[in-house]
């Protein structure tokens, strides 16, 4: 279950970055369509910090330690709408670079998350 | 204070908002993991660990002088992303030649390849935009 997530939140930050590197490329800032692409990354980051708790309220262990598991889950859900808010106060094409980046960071942590929890 | 009081100008404009995305990233990733293996196994690898919560607390000050902006900021940025830079090389050439001295990885080590070379290649794009922003702010 949580693999699965794991990949669909990897995957969908990374399709979030190659759009808002396209809007950079075009030259645009982020606009709402790209917002709600964030808001749809955030909520699957969300998802998966409620089910990485869940699995551990049910006593299941992360191989790599509960608090490094649950610092990265936090993270990996703080990540997008960090870079959203910063891309709100940038209106030029370097905030929707920040977004592509913070995209590529969440995918990074994606791969971690899978390493800590042990596949 | 009686003059006007002059903002400050913005460094994080820009190209500067991506380097404060990076550097807050930075700040995180160092902070939260020297502070979990400073908590559980100091006596692992003190120099690691040591050497990561300093690049955290560097770091850290980039990041708000970054924020802060202003001319006065902008040196001490200059001079922080200096000494970044000395660390990750010195760090980094450390590591590999003498591997026994580090028993864990630091954020420093092996140039930074643990985090994609991010902590090589930002303080490089810092110092470049730090010293490009020198024209647009006033002293």
């Amino acid at each position: 279950m949580l693999t699965v997530l794991t990949l669909v939140t990897g995957v969908a930050a990374l399709l979030l970055s190659a759009w808002c590197g396209w809007a950079a490329h075009r030259d645009q800032p982020t606009k709402d369509w790209h917002f709600i692409g964030m808001a749809v990354v955030a909520a699957l980051a969300l998802i998966q910090l409620v089910t990485g708790i869940v699995l551990l309220a049910r006593g299941e262990k992360p191989e790599q330690g509960t608090t490094i598991f649950v610092s990265y889950l936090l993270g990996a859900f703080a990540c997008v709408p960090a870079a959203g808010f910063m891309s709100l106060a940038e209106r030029t094409r370097w905030g929707s670079v920040t977004v592509a980046a913070g995209g590529v960071v969440l995918a990074v942590l994606e791969v971690r998350l899978y390493d800590i929890w042990g596949g | 204070m009686t003059a006007v009081e002059e903002k400050p100008a913005r460094l994080i404009s820009g190209p500067g908002m991506l380097l404060v995305w990076f550097y807050g990233v930075m700040v995180v990733g160092a902070v939260s993991r020297s502070a979990y293996q400073i908590a559980t196994g100091f006596d692992r690898a003190p120099l690691a660990y040591s050497l990561s919560a300093v690049a955290g607390v560097v770091y850290g000050f980039i990041t708000y002088t970054l924020i802060r902006g202003g001319e006065t900021a902008r040196r001490a940025a200059l001079v922080c992303c200096a000494a970044e830079l000395a660390g990750v090389l010195v760090v980094g050439t450390w590591t590999l030649a003498d591997s026994s001295a580090f028993p864990d990885a630091t954020v420093w080590s092996d140039y930074g390849m643990g985090y994609v070379f991010i902590p090589v290649l930002l303080p490089l794009s810092a110092l470049y935009w730090l010293r490009r922003s020198r024209g647009r702010v006033t002293p």
